[in-house]
């Protein structure tokens, strides 16, 4: 069993690296708009904007 | 009439050389909007950042210092269709931004710490029941107190700041038990693990933390949620004044007002700070203030107060206090006294801690007296009385009534209702009777014209198309029939007079009579205010007048069927009160009161034993709300009434009033439900923490067993969809 000796501290270092880069993600302020990242996935700022569609300016439902 | 508008109240510097702006946007609608505000923004010159938050709809913009005026970014957005106004963050807002950050730090190391220490948990559960040497299980127990121990010491903090100032002031809370069971646990199990033992409760102590921090954590996600839509819409109410810089007119913020300005008031716009009249004659409508829908008629030296609407003549006023911060004497002081005499009832949460605490901790005294009695070693009798606390540990009962109400004033905010406390719930629910201002309550705060129905049509939409070109409040009112928002081309408006066209050739005229040519007798109904539109040959009379808010009737025989009772309480004339009592068939009603015969009115209801809710929205009101059992007060109310309600509802209708009382009922009988969940899983499981027969297993599976339990009981508090 002697094995454990050092999975063990190895699962907890895997599971401190998640609990770190939550509160880093929570630091940078990624969860202070969580409705907005949904949305942004979905706009096409790198595509030009003259060509866009013309119903894209419309409000959509 | 350009005007320049001084934004340097709301902008702070960013960095070097670079100015912050926050802005409330309204007319956010779908995903699209995002990068259309941005993009409307960023194409200003000097702009450096733009980015717009879509959960709080509030944009915030940086620029080079002098690239740009902030009043341009307004105009900007204007132009794409989005309404802004700059705002300052309060701090009550900031505040709750920290704890809630704090809360989810603690959440997310408290749960890290529960699985963790549960995996290594499971593996000592099943090694006690096959092989597992002592040695190995030692090695575990270790090693889940080396994670238990810090982390219940940073993730316990804010229950253990919490107990710790109810112990300085002699009292207890939920937190008291919630401490000590932690606490305890963890100074047990590690007795334990240095005498080699086969039990450790190092699971429970954080599992118990973790999901009292997750239900902290939701109720306070909530809060701050609902708190941001407040704030935003106070943005949005938020107005401009016209103030003279020397004889120029600088359009500023009304936050930015102080004492001494001299301000332009035009017909049609709400008086921005209490003040005197030091030039011009006009009416005002001061229907916020008293109720009253009677207008005023003031010269020079009258004595005016923010919120009234200005009708007919342009004013000119020195401001003697800014932002509404001094009232009419007589109300100041009756809210002084209305809200330090006000009988909070004890919360809920509160009278369960009380009973509970000291049940369990003298349970779990009389079971080491008992153990020890009967022959038990000292060690054995300690563990079996720290078992009984830590299985009663009130994971259900703390979780009972923050997971309903989240839940419920989730419902509520949908549904309208921003809450301003979370205990408000349990206050709505006791409600016996109900009273209504009239004003602006029963009523829609603008008025309405009230006889379209006997109207020519097409010379009604004429008239209302014209009144688009005037700000005069009775044209205002006329232009909300308008199909269209484009006004007529040449449009004159004659001040104080009305307003004139040229309509298919013919000369169109909206105004007095007198103005539109036409003699008509006196006019003897004094709730009435008439128009006339005068179209070639053809004339119509418009009335306009207060209108009740379009289900008013609805609403009042719905909360009459559920039993309250229902009075009407205004400030106005009787005549003005008696056609609206009658229309919504009150019987009890009274007009013409002074806010001290409210409050009386209230007092003596109270002392009958009487639940009131008070529902209001003039500054008159403001003591009222504040005297009442608990209060509601539509977003069209003056700021100190608002500020004074514990609820603030949204849009024309009244029925949020009715859903409000319907979910906290609903949501009340949920919470009661869920305490006695709480307490019959006690009842189950203290016999068996008392005979000493609890394991870690069981007071894992207790506990998030219960815990479930509750929080799917609370989620019924949303309702069924109607």
């Amino acid at each position: 069993m002697n094995v454990l000796v050092y999975l063990v501290p190895m699962a907890l270092g895997l599971g401190l690296a998640g609990l770190f880069a939550f509160l880093w993600a929570l630091k940078s302020g990624q969860y202070s708009d969580v409705d907005g990242a949904a949305l942004r996935v979905l706009s096409d700022d790198d595509v030009d904007s003259c060509r866009r569609t013309p119903d894209a300016s419309q409000h959509g439902a | 009439m350009s005007e320049t508008l001084d934004l340097s109240l709301y902008t702070k510097p960013a960095g070097v050389g670079t100015l912050g702006m926050e802005l409330a946007v309204e007319g956010i609608a779908c995903g699209g909007c995002i990068a259309r505000v941005e993009g409307a923004v960023k194409s200003l010159p000097g702009v450096m950042e733009a980015r717009l938050n879509f959960t709080n709809r509030r944009l915030h913009v940086t620029w080079a210092d002098g690239a740009v005026e902030p009043a341009q970014i307004l105009e900007a957005l204007e132009a794409s269709g989005y309404h802004a106004h700059p705002f300052v963050p309060l701090r009550a807002e900031q505040e709750e931004a920290a704890t809630a950050r704090q809360l989810t730090r603690c959440m997310a190391v408290a749960g890290f710490a529960a699985m963790n220490i549960m995996l290594l948990s499971v593996s000592v559960w099943s090694g006690n029941g096959t092989d597992i040497t002592p040695e190995t299980r030692d090695f575990f127990h270790w090693a889940s107190a080396l994670v238990a121990l810090p982390a219940a010491a940073y993730a316990g903090r804010p229950f253990f700041a919490s107990a710790w100032r109810a112990l300085k002031s002699r009292a207890l809370n939920m937190d008291v038990p919630i401490s000590l069971g932690v606490i305890l646990a963890l100074g047990m199990s590690l007795v334990e693990t240095a005498h080699h033992a086969e039990h450790a409760y190092f699971d429970s102590a954080i599992m118990l933390l973790f999901f009292l921090l997750v239900g902290r954590t939701l109720d306070h996600a909530m809060r701050r949620k609902t708190r941001a839509i407040a704030g935003n819409l106070a943005a949005l109410k938020a107005d401009t004044a016209r103030r003279f810089a020397g004889d120029e007119l600088v359009s500023v913020p009304v936050a930015a007002l102080k004492a001494g300005d001299r301000l332009l008031i035009k017909p049609g716009e709400r008086v921005p700070a209490d003040g005197t009249v030091i030039g011009g004659t006009s009416e005002i409508d001061e229907g916020l203030i008293t109720g009253e829908t009677t207008r005023r008629a003031i010269r020079s030296g009258a004595v005016i107060y923010a919120g009234s609407m200005n009708y007919s003549g342009a004013l000119t006023m020195r401001v003697t206090a800014a932002g509404g911060a001094a009232l009419i004497d007589e109300i100041e002081k009756l809210l002084d006294k209305a809200a330090s005499a006000k009988s909070r009832v004890m919360r809920l949460a509160d009278r369960a801690s009380r009973i509970y605490a000291p049940v369990v901790h003298l349970t779990a005294a009389l079971t080491f007296i008992g153990w020890l009695i009967a022959g038990a070693s000292l060690h054995d009798a300690v563990v079996t009385a720290i078992a009984v606390l830590i299985i009663t540990c009130p994971c259900a009962l703390a979780l009972a009534i923050p997971a309903v109400q989240v839940v419920a004033s989730g419902a509520l905010f949908r549904a309208g209702i921003i809450l301003n406390a979370g205990e408000t719930i349990e206050r709505l629910a006791q409600v016996d009777t109900v009273i209504f201002d009239k004003t602006g309550t029963l009523t829609l705060p603008e008025p309405r014209v009230v006889n379209a129905s006997s109207l020519d049509p097409d010379l009604l939409q004429k008239a209302a198309r014209l009144a688009l070109s005037s700000r005069h409040p009775l044209a205002v009112a006329l232009s909300r029939e308008a199909t269209t928002r484009t006004p007529f081309n040449g449009a004159v408006e004659e001040l104080g007079q009305g307003v004139r066209a040229v309509i298919d050739g013919v000369e169109a005229r909206l105004g007095s009579g007198e103005f539109c040519g036409i003699v008509h007798p006196a006019c003897t109904e004094n709730n009435l205010s008439h128009m006339w539109f005068a179209h070639g040959a053809s004339a119509i009379s418009i009335a306009i007048a207060q209108k009740l808010r379009p289900d008013a009737v609805e609403v009042v025989k719905a909360l009459v069927r559920r039993g309250l009772d229902l009075r009407i309480l205004s400030g106005d004339r009787n005549e003005a009160v008696a056609p609206i009592a009658h229309a919504l068939g009150v019987r009890d009603w009274q007009g013409g009161l002074r806010p001290a015969d409210k409050i009386a009115l209230i007092e003596a209801l109270k002392a009958k034993g009487r639940r009131v809710l008070m529902v209001g929205d003039g500054l008159n009101d403001a003591p009222s709300l504040a005297a009442a059992d608990v209060s509601l007060s539509p977003i069209s109310a003056a700021d100190v009434t608002q500020a004074h309600a514990d609820a603030v509802f949204l849009g024309e209708q009244l029925r949020p009033v009715l859903e409000a009382i319907d979910t906290a009922r609903r949501a009340h009988a949920l919470m009661k439900q869920n305490l006695w969940l709480a307490v019959i899983y006690n009842a189950i499981a203290v016999p068996v923490a008392i005979a000493g027969a609890v394991t870690p297993l069981i007071a894992a599976l207790a506990m998030s067993g219960s815990s479930l339990l509750v929080t799917l009981n609370a989620l019924r508090a949303k309702g069924r969809k109607q």
